[in-house]
């Protein structure tokens, strides 16, 4: 880097080209922010500085069951369709990464396929399925789904990470006695642990961001997430529209997306751009 | 402690490559043998194959007296040592050589006394508790000989232990397998591709060439009686020195000059149905400066003329190397494949590069045209066609089945440059070189 030379001009430049490309995503949130603190009467008000700072809607949103018990659902559906994903990821992409079976092609196939299919198109049949099924409005309803579009993220990072893996060190599990199964708990996962960790928080963060099938698989808030919870936040009248909650709410799911993003940053990165460079 | 036999083994890839034909070998409890050849020759896939990490095609793998064929590798009480050492990288060098005790639950004791006791032999005590990427490449390898120790298994497999060691600490370590390997008593198979470390090595040396045993024999068998050329020119180094030549009646005629071969010799190449040319081998100690070759050998061998390319001092030993025409006759795939092994390009030209190893009390030296001996008595004579080494047929050593050709000249008489005798030979004339002094013919 330091033996690129970049004139004043273009630090000048460039510096002005990242500020305009920082503002535009960030306005946004800060203007959700500014909202969340500002009383219902000035959330007209087109100052970006809240004339009169409340923590109103704060209070409001967190002493209601309608958006605490959302925000149960989706910690506890996000950490459980995790954790299944991650399980069932991490022991396809072994195979995928390390055995010749047939029909693997397909498989992986398939999973790119369920990966890029548009959500929105299975709402409808998922829909039926789950109310003839039984399992809608209900925590399972919105695992399975969740748990089958991380699947593909999770075959896809993990495989990556499984090949980076010596696989003499598999063969040295098995001469020393181990069974295959031993060999992948005891060797393999431990040293695939860190790919598991992104594999998980990437799947995490899916499903704690989702909203399609979030509002289209639940009707009360015994299983209806955080997401889908804020579309039906009521103003104090019938015509007053709940502006300040809604962005109240908003800050509050983001906050531990920020700091998920600020803690396992480099994770992620390693996470999205796995089989990128090596292998 | 058990004895290995492997009966009729061959290894079929799915894609139909042979990788293993019909190996066949008796491995004798507490010996160790050496599986040595070029890469890609199945030497790693049959020890694969003896650790059930690889499946076998077909024939008979017992260890112990036990068909073990189709047992998985965790029951068939071996240990394994790899290249890359496969050390488990989150493990401590501790858990590393518990770990196939801990697997069959072991008590907790008696691993820590074990794993104590192994790290002991091996000068690892102090680095116990360490992990993998702590240590040097040295004390890794260590560690995987530990691992494989601890375990007291039936018999260790070993794929190219030291390969990943500087050249230094790799003939350290050599020593230290070899006295660890004669401590334990236990059968050990021990791959590589290095025929040094094979030699040095090994009770016995199997050469693998293509999924073919060439030889299984002891490094002194193979060193002096090579069955063919492909054993006789991977075995040795520098590497034996060959050369075209041509028979005619009883004579054998080279580029170095011309032999005289005894009769039962001639028998022998002749029922063999040869025909006239064949390859002649020559290590590079039977060469000497002729110089320093008592009258009473000099008998035994031919003396030529040779101009000097390159001179190599190694204090105890002098090396020499010089170019000879190649003549026809030395194109045979064994020997391309081994010029390919030892990354040797092929030149192309028509000259062939002769190592000599003379004594260090010798006077010649570079670009010197010197004066060279070359003792006929350790020759090899090879049919070029099959390979094989016509010079072993009669069984009581190569050594006397050649008579060199000067017997009946007086050994006294100086060793004079005759071009003219050269021309009159009839052996193909090379350029600034001696003809064959006092051929009779």
């Amino acid at each position: 880097m330091a033996a690129v030379t970049t004139t004043p001009r273009q630090k000048a430049g460039w510096g002005s080209a990242n500020v305009a490309v920082i503002a535009l995503a960030l306005i946004p949130v800060l203007w959700m922010v500014s909202l969340s603190f500002k009383t219902p009467a000035a959330v007209l008000d087109p100052s970006f500085i809240p004339a009169s700072w409340t923590w109103g809607n704060y209070d409001q949103i967190l002493s209601t069951s309608q958006f605490i018990r959302p925000l149960i659902n989706s910690i506890g559906i996000g950490l459980i369709a995790t954790l299944v994903a991650v399980a069932l990821a991490s022991m396809a992409a072994y195979a995928v990464a390390r055995l010749r079976f047939p029909g693997k092609s397909v498989l992986i196939g398939m999973a790119l396929l369920i990966a890029i299919f548009p959500q929105i198109a299975l709402v409808t049949p998922l829909f039926n399925i789950e109310r003839s099924l039984g399992l809608f409005n209900t925590w399972p309803g919105l695992i399975i789904p969740y748990i089958a579009f991380g699947l593909p993220l999770g075959i896809y990072t993990l495989s990556a990470f499984f090949r980076e893996i010596p696989w003499e060190l598999e063969k040295a599990a098995k001469v020393d006695g181990a069974t295959p199964f031993q060999a992948f708990i005891r060797v393999i996962a431990p040293l695939a642990a860190p790919g598991m960790v992104t594999t998980a928080i990437l799947v995490f963060l899916a499903c704690w961001n989702d909203f399609l099938f979030a509002i289209s698989f639940t009707s009360t808030i015994s299983s209806r997430t955080a997401p889908a919870a804020m579309e039906y936040f009521s103003g104090s009248s019938q015509f007053t529209v709940p502006t300040g909650p809604i962005a109240a709410a908003a800050v509050v799911i983001t906050i531990p997306i920020i700091i998920f993003v600020l803690f396992f940053q480099r994770r992620i990165v390693a996470g999205l751009t796995s089989g990128a460079v090596k292998g | 402690m058990a004895e290995i036999v492997l009966d009729h083994i061959t290894k079929r890839f799915p894609d139909g490559s042979l990788a293993v034909n019909d190996f066949n070998l008796d491995i004798a409890d507490g010996e160790f043998v050496i599986l040595v050849g070029p890469s890609g020759c199945g030497k790693s896939t049959t020890l694969n194959m003896i650790a059930g990490l690889e499946d076998i095609t077909s024939g008979e793998l017992r260890i112990g007296g036990q068909v073990v064929n189709n047992k998985s590798p965790k029951d068939r009480d071996i240990a394994m040592v790899f290249q890359s050492y496969a050390l488990y990288p989150h493990m401590t060098v501790r858990q590393n050589m518990g770990f196939a005790l801990k697997l069959a639950k072991t008590p907790q004791n008696v691993i820590n006394e074990k794993v104590e006791e192994a790290a002991r032999i091996l000068d690892l005590t102090q680095h116990l508790d360490r992990k993998p990427a702590n240590l040097s490449g040295g004390q890794r390898q260590r560690v995987a000989m530990g691992r494989a120790i601890v375990r007291d298994p039936a018999a260790f497999l070993m794929d190219e232990p030291l390969s990943n060691l500087d050249a230094k600490l790799r003939v350290q370590t050599r020593t230290e397998v070899s006295r660890l390997q004669r401590r334990l008593g236990t059968t050990m198979v021990y791959v590589t591709h290095d025929q040094t470390e094979a030699l040095t090595l090994g009770d016995r040396v199997a050469v693998m060439r293509s999924g073919v045993v060439q030889q299984a024999a002891s490094p002194k068998e193979l060193y002096d009686r090579p069955l063919n050329l492909f054993v006789a020119g991977f075995i040795g180094s520098p590497a034996m020195n060959f050369l075209s030549g041509t028979l005619e009646e009883g004579i054998l005629r080279t580029s170095l000059g011309d032999f005289r071969l005894s009769n039962q010799m001639r028998r022998e190449v002749e029922r063999s149905g040869t025909g006239r040319d064949v390859i002649v081998g020559l290590r590079p100690e039977n060469f000497e400066d002729a110089a320093l070759v008592s009258p009473d050998n000099r008998q035994y061998g031919i003396t030529f003329r040779a101009k000097i390319d390159v001179y190599e001092s190694l204090g105890s030993d002098v090396f020499v190397y010089f170019t000879r025409e190649l003549g026809r006759g030395v194109n045979s795939a064994e020997l391309e494949e081994l010029a390919q092994d030892a990354g040797r390009a092929d030149s192309g030209g028509t000259g062939e590069t002769i190592a000599a190893r003379l004594d260090a009390a010798t006077r010649i030296g570079e670009g010197q045209d010197a004066e060279l001996w070359v003792d006929a008595r350790p020759m090899h004579i090879f049919d070029p066609a099959s390979g094989r080494n016509l010079s072993l047929v009669s069984d009581d050593g190569a050594a006397i089945s050649i008579q060199a050709a000067p017997d009946r000249t007086d050994a006294g008489e100086p060793q004079a440059p005759a071009p003219d005798a050269a021309g009159s030979s009839g052996a193909e004339a090379v350029p600034g070189q001696a003809g064959p002094p006092g051929e009779a013919t």
